[in-house]
């Protein structure tokens, strides 16, 4: 039989080798899965992972679905980092988008250098307002933000839902629950041209950056850190962990209010209430896939971006059920939590004497 | 299991391994942990109805050879046999049903319940459930281990908790009774309680493997003492016809140095740490709040705050830390400047450092280096931070200089916290705080489970830090550091201080009945100081 022997510390290579072999494990999971579904798994695996990738449009398209996925998983993994558990950060995207989005709306022909700048701010602030809720309800009632923050989520969406079909609806849109296309000058300017890649992709990676910065080297970041690993050592030291906490949550929240702006302001050009495949739930798994670690959350981002462009080609090209990149998504968080088993403990081979540890 | 009377045929003692066949002989018990030989070709022999010593330094490899014997650890070489016969340990239940008990350091108790709810808890087997409140009593009687049955554990002493686990390990009718750091916590009166149950259970023909620090100790109870370092076995000796410093020489294998007591009675001069009339709610469900504490603490004196765990220790710590603010600005005074509802960084400014009571997690962050770790507390005073930055390369040099000043056993500054023994841990942590050079320093439990070599250097380097002007306050459970270490001595008891008083003054008898409160009755008197 095979045991587990604990380490006695935290294995380094394991942490960055842990992701590799759950993706390893899931493409393998994916191929079987294809197989049982009656397709050629080899011929699936390569329509679901590589085919988005080697078409023409494949490394830019990469970039534009992992944008919001990066700047959402950034936020979260600066306050998973601290135990702030904000799993509502859907509802932070989907407030900073109706912030932005309003804006668009309200002032279409302002001059593109001023309105951009402003929907980015405003969609920061959107993200940050619904952020604040949960903030407030933990800081001083102790209320437990992964709930509040989840519920807030559906909230967020209705309110998405009432203004797209009440006082925001397009009127020369059919009665169709959207808004009127934002106005050029309101629309998030193309970096590379005859692409989708947008503002937002740049200023998602420079959020990967900062991320790294600000958690390794900041007083902050170090804060956070503490916190997350120690709460009795962080006060000793002087932190306070009600500001961490409000911290953690307006981080967070703004750059999903950001990531929402951008994809209003981008690759969907207005509000309707699909603007967002659950970007704010699956950044949690890029937080995670990425070691809560900024740099990381980029390759983490991009990875799971794929799941969400080959679960695209899947559908056209093997009639397969959008359900795949959902599949996909979970078969990966499952792996991966599995192998972080390795990061503190050793597999041993059978030998004569029993388990044995505390 | 039957009784104990099948195995008591060696009550006196067997000094060599003739005569009666051993209870318990572990011969070249090897244990590998990742990094370190734990436990180096161990051989340990004990006969019936003997109380046994297993003394060491931290780190001396006593744990884990517990552990062994407990059915916690499996050897990876070696032979156990237990009466005769050998054996392989697989789990504490077995080691239970083999009829060893163990009492460890910390209690497993749960505060909310009854003392018969936790004693029935520990019992494995459900039919032992029946009668077990008469049982109880039964045992209580027999070894002195009073205990109402029906009380909550949280209202009890640290010493009545004892007696549960105890208590809790007799019921199984055990044949070797394990005993790690017993008397670490317990008042004077209670360790001579509990020395005259354990030498009952000796007389009745239960053998106990008697794990202390304390030298004094093992020299009044135990009449075989096995002495480890570095994981080896260095010797087998009779404690009762060795000094105290023998046996400390023969456990840190280097001659002793005495801590220098500074001039006694401390400086004229202003206090440097003034606490007035501080009362403080405690956070803690089953914690102890703070009722009208007063002290002052000049420059070049060391005042200990004895008494027993639980009675306000960590809330007195918290509050002079800044972890908890009090009411009024005034209670706490820190070099003439009001401190009471400053936090721990503007405290800090003030020239206050602090060592907590609780290393792992509280005075250390256990994953972080020891870089990170020294900017943790640093970072105000050593300016280890710009604009919002930190200064790695500051950080490091800071704890290099700790590590080297306090010769802290590590790989360098990069190492984790949890890489170090908890020894090593504690000089780092009182260094660092010592090396900020403090106005005021605040320490609890300098010592605590930590081997006679790193406790000498640590009380070495408060000495220093006092002789060169900073107020320390050492607060601790163990009566024989204050008496060291401090020029003046108070007992806190049920969260009130009682008044300070010079140590050379100062009797164990008289602290021993402060420790048990009896100063509470005259409080009005106790504000006074020195």
């Amino acid at each position: 039989m095979l045991r587990l022997e604990p380490r006695g510390a935290h294995s380094r290579w394991w942490t960055y080798a842990s992701p590799v072999l759950a993706m390893a494990l899931t493409v393998v999971t994916s191929a079987i899965i294809f197989s049982i579904l009656g397709k050629d798994p080899l011929e699936s695996l390569y329509v679901f992972l590589v085919a988005p990738l080697v078409s023409s449009s494949g490394l830019p398209e990469l970039f534009v679905k992992a944008a919001p996925l990066i700047l959402i998983g950034v936020g979260l993994s600066l306050g998973f980092r601290a135990n702030v558990w904000n799993i509502g950060a859907e509802g932070q995207y989907t407030l900073g988008a109706v912030f932005a989005g309003g804006l668009a709306l309200a002032y279409p022909d302002a001059p593109a250098l001023l309105l951009i700048p402003a929907m980015i701010v405003l969609g920061c602030v959107g993200g940050m307002v619904w952020a604040a809720i949960p903030a407030y309800l933990r800081t001083h009632w102790n209320a437990n933000e992964i709930l509040t923050s989840l519920m807030l989520t559906y909230v967020a969406q209705l309110l998405l839902i009432y203004l797209v079909t009440g006082p925001w609806r397009d009127p020369e849109g059919y009665g169709f629950p959207q808004t009127a296309l934002f106005s050029m000058n309101a629309t998030a300017p193309i970096l590379v041209d005859g692409t989708r890649v947008h503002l937002g992709v740049l200023v998602a990676l420079l959020a990967g950056i900062l991320g790294w910065v600000v958690l390794t080297r900041s007083v902050i970041g170090f804060q956070l850190r503490v916190l997350g690993q120690a709460p009795r050592a962080a006060r000793f030291a002087g932190f306070s962990q009600n500001r961490l906490i409000w911290l953690s949550l307006l981080t967070g929240g703004g750059l999903a209010g950001v990531a929402g702006m951008f994809e209003v302001a981008g690759p969907v050009g207005q509000l309707t209430p699909q603007i967002s495949p659950g970007y704010g739930f699956t950044a949690i798994i890029v937080a995670f896939l990425g070691r809560l670690h900024p740099i990381g959350v980029i390759f983490g981002g991009l990875i799971l971006a794929l799941s969400y462009l080959g679960g695209e080609t899947a559908q056209i090209d093997l009639g397969m059920p959008n359900a795949v990149t959902g599949i996909f998504q979970g078969v990966l968080l499952f792996f991966l939590l599995a192998c972080d088993v390795l990061i503190l403990y050793r597999l041993r081979g059978p030998r004569a004497r029993a388990a044995g540890g505390a | 299991m039957t009784g104990q009377a099948d195995s008591s045929t060696g009550t006196e003692s067997n000094d060599g391994a003739g005569g009666a066949t051993p209870l318990l002989q572990l011969t070249g018990i090897v244990k590998q942990f990742p990094g370190c030989l734990a436990n180096d070709h161990v051989d340990l022999a004990i006969q019936p109805g003997e109380i046994h010593a297993l003394l060491g330094e931290n780190g001396a490899g006593k744990s884990t050879l517990v552990k062994i014997i407990y059915g916690v650890l499996k050897p990876d070489e070696g032979e156990i046999r237990w009466q005769g016969q050998p054996i392989a340990v697989q789990s504490p239940n077995h080691a239970r049903r083999l009829g060893i008990g163990m009492v460890f350091q910390h209690f497993s108790l749960f505060e909310a319940l009854t003392v018969a709810e936790n004693i029935a808890l520990g019992l494995t087997d459900a039919a032992d459930r029946k009668g077990l409140r008469a049982r109880i009593g039964e045992i209580g009687r027999a070894y002195g281990l009073q205990l109402d049955p029906d009380k909550a554990v949280h209202d009890l002493s640290v010493g009545e908790r004892q007696r549960i686990e105890i208590v809790r390990c007799l019921l199984q009718k055990p044949k070797l009774l394990i005993m790690d750091e017993p008397t670490s916590v317990l008042t004077p009166q209670e360790v001579e309680r509990l020395f005259e149950t354990l030498r009952r259970l000796a007389r009745e023909g239960c053998a106990i493997l008697y794990i202390s620090h304390k030298l004094e100790e093992i020299r009044a109870l135990c009449e075989r003492a096995t002495i480890m370092r570095l994981g080896k076995v260095v010797a087998h000796c009779d404690p009762r016809q060795e000094t105290a410093r023998r046996l400390a020489e023969l456990m840190i294998g280097t001659e002793l140095k005495a801590a220098s007591h500074h001039g006694r009675g401390g400086r004229d001069g202003a206090p440097r740490l003034a606490v007035r009339e501080l009362s403080l709610k405690s956070e803690q469900q089953f914690g102890t709040d703070l009722k009208g504490v007063s002290f002052t603490v000049k420059g070049g004196e060391i005042l200990g705050i004895g008494g027993i765990a639980g009675n306000g220790q960590s809330e007195l710590m918290a509050a002079l830390s800044g972890e908890m603010l009090a009411q009024s600005s005034d209670a706490v005074v820190i070099d003439n400047v009001p401190a009471g509802r400053l936090g721990p960084r503007a405290r800090r400014a003030l020239g206050g450092c602090f060592v907590p009571e609780e290393r792992n997690g509280h005075g250390a962050v256990r994953d972080m280096s020891l870089s990170e770790n020294a900017f943790l507390s640093g970072y105000v005073r050593q300016a280890l931070a710009w604009r919002g930055l930190i200064d790695a390369g500051r950080s490091a040099r800071f704890a290099e200089d700790v590590i080297k000043s306090f010769d802290v056993r590590t790989t360098g500054s990069g190492a984790e916290a949890r890489s170090l023994s908890g020894g090593n841990l504690q000089k780092f942590i009182v260094g660092r705080e010592v090396k900020q050079g403090p106005s005021v320093l605040v320490v609890s439990q300098p010592t605590w489970g930590v081997d006679a070599g790193a406790a000498a250097a640590i009380h070495q380097a408060l000495i220093d830090l006092a002789d060169g002007g900073a107020a320390v306050v050492v607060i601790s459970q163990d009566l024989d550091e204050i008496f060291v270490l401090c020029d003046r001595i108070a007992v806190i008891a049920e969260g009130r201080l009682s008044q300070t008083i010079p140590v050379a003054e100062a009797s164990v008898e008289q602290i021993g009945q402060w420790m048990g409160g009896t100063h509470l009755r005259d409080v009005g008197a106790s504000h006074a100081s020195a």
